[in-house]
């Protein structure tokens, strides 16, 4: 089993998530070659092939641009297995490469089984095992479903390049809204879900936030819904915290929402649904409704 | 300008999910289905195109799948979609993310789209393929996840969203295919005016088997729950007990109560 693996750069930087691809490609025990639109002054520490193209030349969003660079390294390594990140760079990417060599696309893998690899759906609330027809596979898996692993030591490296065909062109980053609250310091954070119901009910779970000493957190619906601000949303599109102690009330446990948090020392759940999928991640779920527990646990903490 | 926005209607996902006699997908017994989240917003979005252009404008709407989606595509065509493409297909579930991106662009291949609108993914599948695939298949340019949306003379101006909250701006020539992405709006709720006029608008149905020459490219071997984590404790019964088995737990396992 040969692997081409594609590394991610972001605002540049070499992403710390390009060495979970490493750790993938470990698990099937697989040969591995690198493809990253990078610098040269930042090479990912790893000791095997590295395909390198200039990202001042090739830029950091030029989809197509890049999909001619990962064909051009598909025709010389041959590769059993292309394999992503599900990232906003890999799900916009992949499928480009998927498309132009007629192969099987398996999106968001979460493990390598016997019968295949196995990825979420419904969800996160359901499973589904897929098979690859194809000679070859492009795969993207799960940021944060497989471990970091950093083998050391310098590639070798081979540059591509390739020529854009102008159809896109990226103006430029935006910033993340400004934070008025620093989840990634708090020792305790207790976050509140759609399933406190309605805006109203903010402040009850704010109420057993201060009477741990923590602060208020909110899942991505919370947020969009105009309940709580963004600056405290927990998740991939806000913050990814590991506090001491991480309280979830009332959410379910969208994949985006698990991969921010799953690294809390101690989490406690709360939801009326016994099979959420937060259940998961959870040393504690607590089956109930949160507008009627919460209240009464701030109470006796509050003692 | 010819606008083309694709919708799948998928379950509650607040549902119970069970697996179909195959194995390989959920029984829809007992289920209700909608229109997914996603394609809301591209449908919203088309919409508000349609609007700023006015009567030179012509928005379809597409659907696959069995005669339930109907009702799916009866929603958008209320929002304000003019006309819809109903593609049947009894196992529209059973296609693989390739087939059913075939069968679009089979679809939209020579009828001159110049700006086609997805949801990023679906809520039940989640493989995030269809759009892209599309666009690949069209030659078309495409970017996803958008969350900001504007077009002006044949330039689209999208904003993609990045991780941690950073948006990446990206301009695209038409014709071109947009992800949608939660955040870019808020879908406006049918009026019961427009419902009744959207009945009166035309909904051509076609069998997949006229577009769809393509074989899967990837097959579900099987469809299951996941396996349960060891470890996590569940703590069920009457709300003051819970309240002090959660109490002993955070002294014995935390250093927050002191």
């Amino acid at each position: 089993m040969k692997t081409l693996l594609i590394g991610e750069y972001r605002e540049g930087k070499l992403l710390e998530s390009t060495y979970e691809l490493l750790s993938f490609a470990a698990q099937l025990n697989a040969d591995t070659a690198m493809l990253l639109v990078g610098s040269e002054s930042q090479l990912p520490a790893y000791a095997g092939t590295l395909y390198l193209a200039d990202i001042a030349t090739c830029g950091e969003y030029n989809p197509d641009l890049h999909k001619k660079l990962i064909l051009d390294a598909v025709q010389k390594e041959n590769p059993d297995c292309i394999v992503f990140l599900h990232s906003s760079y890999g799900w916009d990417l992949a499928p480009r490469v998927a498309a132009a060599l007629k192969a099987a696309q398996i999106s968001e893998v979460i493990a390598n089984l016997d019968g295949g690899f196995e990825v979420g759906c419904c969800n996160a609330k359901m499973r589904r095992t897929v098979k690859s027809t194809t000679a070859r596979t492009v795969i993207t898996i799960q940021a944060g479903a497989f471990p970091v692993l950093q083998p050391g030591g310098s590639p070798a490296v081979q540059k591509l390049t390739a020529d854009s065909s102008g159809n896109l062109e990226f103006i430029g980053y935006e910033p993340a809204e400004k934070k008025d609250v620093d989840l990634a310091k708090a020792e305790v954070i207790v976050t509140a879900g759609r399933g406190i119901g309605k805006k109203d009910n903010v402040p009850v779970i704010q109420a057993l936030a201060r009477a741990l000493g923590g602060e208020l957190g909110a899942s991505r619906p919370v947020v969009d819904a105009g309940w709580v601000e963004h600056s405290h949303q927990v998740g991939t599109t806000g913050q990814t915290v590991s506090p001491k102690l991480y309280i979830a009330c009332g959410v379910s446990g969208a994949i985006q929402h698990l991969a921010g948090m799953k690294k809390s020392d101690f989490i406690i759940a709360i939801n009326k649904d016994k099979d959420a999928p937060i259940g998961e991640v959870a040393d504690v779920l607590v089956v109930a409704d949160v507008m009627q527990f919460v209240p009464a646990l701030t109470a006796k903490v509050a003692k | 300008m010819k606008l083309l926005v694709c919708i799948k209607q998928v379950p509650d996902l607040e549902s119970r999910f069970k697996p179909d006699a195959t194995g390989t997908w959920f029984s829809e017994t007992d289920l209700a289905f909608r229109m997914n989240e996603y394609d809301e917003y591209a449908v919203e979005q088309a919409v508000r195109l349609r609007e700023q252009l006015g009567d030179s404008c012509e928005l379809t709407v597409l659907s696959i799948g069995p005669d339930r989606v109907v009702e799916a595509i009866k929603k958008a065509l209320a929002m304000g979609c003019d006309n819809a493409a109903h593609i049947q297909d009894n196992a529209a579930s059973s296609k693989d993310p390739w087939q059913i991106a075939a069968t679009i662009a089979a679809y939209a291949k020579d009828k001159g789209f110049d700006i086609i609108f997805t949801g990023m993914q679906s809520q039940d599948r989640g493989s995030a393929q269809v759009g892209v695939t599309v666009a690949e298949l069209l030659g078309i340019a495409c970017t996803t996840t958008i969350v900001g949306f504007a077009c002006d003379s044949g330039t689209i101006t999208a904003k993609r969203e990045l991780e941690g909250g950073i948006k990446g701006v990206v301009k695209l020539k038409t014709p071109a295919l947009v992800t949608c992405q939660l955040g870019l709006n808020v879908p406006r709720y049918p009026t019961l005016p427009n419902i009744m006029k959207a009945k009166k608008k035309e909904i051509i149905a076609i069998p997949v088997g006229d577009l769809l020459k393509e074989e899967a490219l990837a097959i579900t071997a099987s469809f299951h729950p996941p396996a349960k984590k060891g470890g996590g404790i569940v703590l069920e019964g009457d709300v003051a007990d819970l309240v002090e088995k959660v109490i002993a737990i955070l002294k014995d396992k935390t250093a927050v109560l002191r």
